[in-house]
């Protein structure tokens, strides 16, 4: 949501804003964050997601069984 | 969020369960083991074993960090406890038995223990509270030390020191290897253990090992996806390394995490409860760290404690010898209200997540 030096303000959802520390990641304000007991340990990227998605689904169809 | 859902796809699930039966037979008997709380719980939550073929079997290896902290590391704590300073921890350590006690029975007699949900909040009581000691017990694998390193390297006040505990997955894995009659076949690797340290710890496993090795995801769908791709790859006779979780788990890992981790700490060796000792499976603090070192700030050690009680089987659940079920304790003597061994306690726990499945294990 907004970042402050090694804080952060995340949206864990449904209303839930927390500070978080990103000194271990590169966020930009707008990213989605992995978060493990109050720090970013990684960036998520959502194109990611949705690639792995797809590629599972292809890998699922072209198998031959 | 509706992403989030496609990870939970039942329909999906079953598709890949399908092609998980037919591969089975090519594949013959195949015994997967995986190194993680998280992974059990999703696979026991989501009953995903009752989605697989006979001839494929999944094995809990030791996942959870605090199940395996020595007793005698909980006896040190316990011992700075007792000696006035303020011990600060994460929730589940409270409750994990010393030779003598856990945290929370020191508390119950008057010691100063606290829950943190982060490193930073044990930092800023010691902040607020500078006429008092601070110590905080530093338990967890590579995806909580880098935690630890940035503050234990952030300039911490001088009222706070670390005791840490933490430990290394690839040597517990390895270690599995090496138990004769446990038979692996292919490892599910830690997604965010993972998210640290990247891919290259693991390359060893295909290589030297012939053992094919996925680093998956903790969805459903991630799991039941790792499990095909051990099962195809069993089918085929190829062992590799593949990752299952690339949304989040980059070859190179968390380079600035690892660049931390690198920092403050050395690797050493490390005991681990109820599989005993591991050659450079622990993490230290750097010489350049000691001031803030408990062990040497306060002069505390024990060398030998008291890690399974009689009667207790969490040194044959923890690496995958047998499951819960089979502890004759568990469920009867040994419950999560009235955990008698390590395992119980934790939420990453095996014992623990099975008891709140139970009707499904069976």
């Amino acid at each position: 949501m907004n970042i402050d030096g090694s804080k952060a303000n995340v949206d864990f959802g449904q209303g839930v804003l927390r500070e978080v520390n990103v000194s271990l990641v590169d966020a930009k304000v707008g990213d989605y964050v992995l978060v493990h007991a109050g720090y970013a340990i990684q960036v998520i990227e959502e194109k990611e997601a949705l690639e792995t998605l797809s590629l599972w689904n292809s890998i699922l169809e072209a198998t031959p069984e | 969020m509706t992403e989030n859902l496609k990870f939970r796809n039942p329909e999906l699930a079953q598709n890949i369960a399908a092609k998980i039966k037919s591969l089975s037979p090519k594949a013959g008997k195949t015994k997967i083991c995986h190194v993680c709380g998280t992974h059990e719980w999703t696979i026991t939550h989501y009953g995903l074993r009752s989605l697989l073929p006979e001839d494929v079997e999944v094995i809990a290896g030791p996942g959870c960090p605090v199940c395996i902290v020595p007793a005698a590391e909980i006896d040190e704590a316990v011992q700075l406890a007792q000696m006035g300073i303020v011990v600060t921890c994460f929730g589940d350590v409270l409750r994990v038995p010393g030779s003598k006690m856990s945290l929370l029975e020191a508390k119950a007699a008057g010691a100063d223990v606290r829950i943190v949900y982060a490193v930073s909040d044990a930092v800023e009581m010691a902040k607020h509270e500078p006429q008092k000691q601070f110590v905080f017990f530093a338990v967890g694998f590579e995806t909580t030390a880098p935690s630890t390193a940035v503050e234990a390297l952030g300039n911490p006040p001088k009222n706070l020191s670390f005791l840490v505990s933490h430990r290394l997955i690839p040597p517990a894995m390895e270690l599995l290897l090496g138990v004769g009659d446990l038979q692996i076949d292919g490892f599910i690797a830690p997604g965010h253990v993972s998210a640290i340290i990247g891919l290259k710890p693991y390359e060893l496993f295909p290589r030297v090992y012939r053992m094919p090795t996925v680093v998956a995801g903790f969805e459903p769908i991630d799991v039941l996806m790792a499990i095909y791709m051990i099962v195809k790859q069993q089918s085929e006779g190829t062992a590799k390394l593949e990752n299952e979780y690339p949304r989040v788990v980059k070859p190179e890992g968390n380079p600035k995490a690892l660049e931390m981790m690198n920092k403050a700490f050395t690797v050493t060796g490390g005991n681990w409860r109820g599989i005993g000792r591991l050659p450079d499976s622990a993490l230290q603090l750097r010489e350049s760290l000691a001031d803030y070192d408990a062990r040497l700030k306060y002069s505390v050690h024990v060398e030998q404690g008291k890690d399974i009680l009689l009667g207790c089987e969490c040194h044959l659940v923890i690496i995958g010898k047998i499951k819960p079920n089979e502890c004759p304790m568990f469920m009867k003597a040994c419950t999560p209200e009235k955990p008698v061994g390590a395992c119980m306690v934790s939420n990453e726990g095996t014992c623990r997540v099975w008891s709140k499945n139970v009707a499904i294990q069976s």
